[in-house]
């Protein structure tokens, strides 16, 4: 199926422009390659052939900050990382996101101590938190769905007001 | 202890008059800390100890004198000897002379020293934190550096420790 199928005689489609932007965002999100710890090994799974990320329009992970859109922060940051996890962030094109996968990024999981941040939440302004110590591939995936579903209720005049 | 280490033993006592223990087949040695220098050189230069292996520290907080005993377990891997020295130290301003002429690997030791309990060591060329961030406060592996960094949030603390939180901004 086509949309050749859906233009009718006229070759035309209506759409608004805020759910043609939203689409286009959601559907070409490249992340960042942005391993920590152990929950990076599964980051690289959901990527493989078995896990598939691609279908979603993510089969690049960028190595580079300024051209992704999406963060996924996999693993702990130490106090030592924090400032150049926000560094990357900040380099970044409007518009990202971020998505705090495992429990050690999201709230500092079995390490609460001195040299960790108790999630991410601390450093950078985070979207999706992905549960799991490490979460598996599916729930990865799952995370990053439900970014697409924010991005694609997002509206201009609340970006406007931001 | 090995019968090849008592002669060892006899040289360092006699010439720093070194408190001398044995646990469990491990040697340690008491020496003060104007002398660990001297007795690093004499061991590395005249009984072959080629290697210090571990540079460290251990706190024994409440206790005040000594309260701290640095630590420098030497190898020697001609003689498949090991022998430790052990240097204590007061609870205020603990310090010990710089070993890095004698042993460079102690360069990221004595660093690591000051990073983690707060012993200077006096000489040292470059005397910044390894591990923590600039401008850490307290030593973490001190007994008194507090243990947890944040209470767990449950479902009847929620809300309290969530104002205390230091969200980031946009």
């Amino acid at each position: 199926m086509g949309i050749e199928q859906k233009l009718g005689n006229m070759g035309v489609v209506t759409t608004s422009l805020e759910g043609m932007v939203n689409w286009s965002r959601t559907n070409a999100m490249w992340p960042m390659l942005f391993g920590l710890a152990c929950c990076a090994i599964e980051m690289m799974s959901a990527q493989s052939a078995h896990y598939d990320m691609s279908r979603f329009g993510m089969e690049l992970m960028r190595a580079s900050p300024r051209q992704s859109d999406l963060m996924i922060v996999a693993g702990r940051v130490s106090k030592k990382m924090g400032p150049v996890l926000r560094r990357l962030y900040d380099q970044m094109p409007e518009p990202k996101w971020v998505i705090a996968m495992g429990d050690c990024a999201s709230c500092g999981g079995v390490f609460n101590n001195y040299a960790i941040y108790q999630g991410v939440d601390e450093v950078v302004p985070v979207d999706v938190f992905v549960a799991g110590c490490p979460p598996r591939p599916e729930a990865l995936i799952h995370g990053v769905l439900t970014v697409h579903e924010k991005v694609k209720g997002q509206k201009f005049a609340d970006l406007a007001k931001t | 202890m090995d019968k090849k280490l008592e002669p060892i033993i006899k040289a360092v006592q006699n010439k720093f008059s070194a408190a001398f223990e044995e646990f469990r087949g491990e040697v340690h040695l008491f020496i003060e800390p104007d002398q660990i220098v001297d007795a690093l050189t004499l061991l590395r230069d005249e009984h072959s100890f080629e290697l210090l292996s571990a540079l460290t520290a251990v706190d024994y907080h409440p206790q005040t004198s000594p309260r701290f005993h640095v630590i420098y377990q030497m190898t020697s891997i001609s003689k498949n000897l090991s022998v430790q020295l052990r240097v204590p130290l007061s609870g205020d301003n603990p310090k010990v002379p710089t070993v890095t002429r004698v042993f460079s690997m102690a360069l990221w030791r004595e660093r690591e020293l000051l990073d983690m309990f707060g012993i200077e060591a006096e000489g040292h060329p470059d005397p910044r934190r390894i591990l923590m961030p600039e401008g850490t406060d307290g030593y973490p592996l001190r007994r008194d550096f507090p243990l947890g960094y944040e209470e767990p949030q449950f479902t009847f603390n929620f809300d309290e420790i969530d104002l205390g939180k230091p969200y980031a901004k946009e």
